[in-house]
């Protein structure tokens, strides 16, 4: 069984008296443990591919199974949970909690799940180890620097075990060094078994994964598979432990 | 999530957004402020002219039945053409009524009459003469400071004395004792037997103070030859008021010779008449005077909304982040009521600090206090106010769309 498939998924907006297909009829099969990059030009519809691959909004037509479950006809607090369970976003402008910590902007998805003040805590802690933040628990995000806040939401997206770790453009806010440096860590968390989807426009960036479909006018234009590891492809600046 | 960790986590973020924004937050809460310090003050005054009242009106005693020709309220030109004929109350009546009567404790006669009194170079323009026996004692609830009231022998020989009230005995004899001394009553000597303990004043229309009293049928043979009389009767007992009510009225119509096709020519009055009708009026001044400080709090809640959908707005982003990464409805939901009440509550803390001071002021004027109860249903209303004027934009922030939230910039 697929982790993502999609079938026949259209997404139309009214906008006025004018329909604009945002996708049109895209079926797509994602497995397990799979790195995928989805590029396109803006207005290409990858953001609402991303979007519903998120199970942030639901499909006009078609039928999306997530991990064995059809979510194309969700309500939202359904959709809520789903994204709770499965789903790990990983944003260009991080999107942490300004006024909370690095602990707890990496809590926040536990709460939500219902977990303890301590098991969560002790996750969260362990989340923060992974990204190498653990010196760095108390910190608020204007307290530290932009790949440090990455790593933060990064944690953020790892630490339910998510399905999927989904991320959208997340080195567009970082300089070339400290972006490569996130690339890295999307890479060992892929070769630890993650399944990860990069939503980007940077070449340099989709070439870390293993597959890129390329969207272009809301349909697929090519889905082409890589045999070669991506690391390679990049030269790996610092290594960061994971 | 179980409800109570959503309601710690929503204390927590309300909190944390309040402190951010201490300044708005505080005008904004300024309108509950000033709502729950009136509320909390109208109640407060309130509860004060019902102890007032009751305080004053106790001098009619719970137990004890008036009887007189006409009722204290007379609510219609129709009721008072109806009953302006009836026939005086005459002594005899009362000394009949006292031969017959079972239940009661004591009966007195009362009729007033004002009068000038004068004692050496002091004087008074004008005091109340009251007649009545020495029975009074009982039933106007009278307590003495110095010496003693009227004696039964004095009353049934008609002699000169008297007993003053506190006021009138402090204007004509100052700080000297009254007792033995004989003062001017109109144009006729009395001497002083007693002095009564101050009473304060009923319904702050006349003193109780200034009063003297006198043996009532010197009141014939002074002042007036037809007075009108009213009975006062102390009951056994407060718990025997109803049955003594209705012997009194039974005899009262036998002595009057009312047929029994008749109404009533009298009127027995009682505290409790006072009391209802003070309660219907006060019942009104209190509704009139709780809604239109209540439009205060009104007015603040609309002030507390307004604030809630600039934090609403403001944070759009943060709810598309929270919705991505799995907040439900109501838990956005919580967290914007959570901050709404909060900033309620706190306003209706201040309110409730202001209000004390303000209430120790107004027991120089009234005898009331604030009640805990008070302070804690003024910190409801502001929470309710909270919930309230919260829920709209909370509702609105609830609702958000994830995808469009997350693309707020």
């Amino acid at each position: 069984m697929p982790l993502i498939s999609l079938h026949d998924i259209s997404r139309r907006y009214e906008m006025g008296s004018e329909t604009i297909h945002a996708l049109r009829d895209v079926t797509l099969v994602i497995e397990k443990g799979e790195y995928v990059a989805i590029m396109g030009p803006s207005g290409s519809g990858k953001s609402t591919l991303m979007n519903l691959l998120g199970c942030l909004d639901t499909p006009t037509s078609g039928r999306y199974e997530l991990n064995g479950t059809d979510v194309s006809h969700m309500d939202d607090n359904q959709l809520a949970d789903v994204r709770n369970r499965e789903i790990g976003f990983v944003f260009q402008t991080f999107n942490l909690l300004p006024r909370s910590n690095a602990l707890h902007n990496v809590e926040l998805p536990l709460i939500y799940a219902g977990l303890g003040t301590e098991e969560r805590r002790r996750i969260a802690l362990d989340a923060l180890t992974r990204v190498g933040l653990a010196d760095r628990v108390h910190h608020k995000p204007n307290e530290m620097s932009g790949g440090q806040r990455q790593r933060v939401a990064i944690a953020r997206a790892l630490v339910t075990g998510p399905a999927i770790i989904l991320a959208d453009e997340p080195t567009g806010n970082l300089d070339s060094k400290t972006g490569s440096e996130i690339m890295d860590l999307f890479e060992n968390l892929s070769r630890q078994g993650n399944t990860i989807i990069v939503v980007t426009h940077e070449e340099d960036v989709a070439r870390h994964a293993r597959r890129i479909l390329r969207i272009r006018d809301g349909s697929i234009a090519a889905d082409e598979k890589m045999e070669r590891p991506g690391p390679e492809a990049a030269p790996r600046l610092s290594p960061q432990p994971v | 999530m179980n409800i109570a960790t959503e309601l710690r986590e929503g204390a927590r973020i309300a909190l944390g957004a309040i402190r951010a924004n201490t300044m708005r937050s505080s005008l904004a809460t300024l309108g509950i402020v000033i709502g729950i310090l009136t509320v909390t003050l109208m109640g407060t005054a309130i509860t004060g002219l019902n102890r007032a009242f009751l305080r004053s009106i106790s001098s009619l005693g719970a137990d004890v039945l008036h009887v007189s020709k006409f009722s204290w309220f007379i609510n219609s030109h129709a009721e008072w053409l109806r009953v302006q004929n009836r026939q005086e109350i005459t002594l005899a009546q009362v000394n009949a009524l006292e031969q017959q009567m079972q239940l009661a404790r004591a009966i007195a006669p009362y009729t007033e009459f004002g009068a000038p009194i004068r004692y050496q170079k002091q004087s008074s323009r004008r005091v109340w003469i009251i007649g009545t026996t020495e029975k009074f004692l009982l039933t106007g609830n009278v307590t003495l400071a110095q010496g003693r009231f009227l004696l039964d022998t004095e009353v049934s020989g008609a002699r000169p004395v008297c007993v003053l009230g506190s006021q009138v005995a402090s204007n004509l004899f100052l700080r000297d004792s009254p007792l033995g001394k004989t003062v001017q009553i109109g144009t006729y000597p009395f001497g002083v037997v007693g002095v009564i303990e101050p009473q304060g004043n009923f319904l702050g229309q006349f003193s109780l103070d200034n009063q003297v009293f006198i043996p009532v049928k010197q009141m014939y043979a002074c002042f007036n030859s037809r007075p009108y009389f009213s009975i006062q009767v102390k009951a056994a007992s407060l718990e025997q008021l109803e049955e003594t009510k209705e012997e009194l009225r039974g005899l009262m119509r036998k002595i009057r010779r009312v047929s029994p096709k008749e109404e009533d020519d009298f009127t027995i009055n009682q505290q409790e008449n006072f009391v209802s009708t003070f309660n219907r009026v006060a019942g009104t001044i209190a509704a009139v005077g709780l809604f239109i400080t209540g439009l205060s709090l009104f007015v603040g809640g609309i002030g507390i909304m307004n604030i809630m959908f600039v934090s609403v707005a403001e944070r759009t982003r943060e709810i598309g982040v929270r919705k991505a990464i799995g907040a439900r409805r109501r838990t956005i939901l919580i967290q914007f009521l959570m901050e709404a009440a909060s900033i309620c509550l706190l306003g209706g803390l201040v309110g409730v600090g202001l209000a004390y001071p303000a209430t120790l002021l107004m027991q120089k004027f009234l005898p009331t206090t604030m009640s805990f109860t008070a302070a804690g249903i003024a910190l409801g209303v502001a929470l309710l106010t909270g919930l309230t004027s919260g829920f709209l934009p909370a509702w609105r922030a609830a609702r958000m769309n994830p995808v469009d939230a997350l693309r707020n910039e």
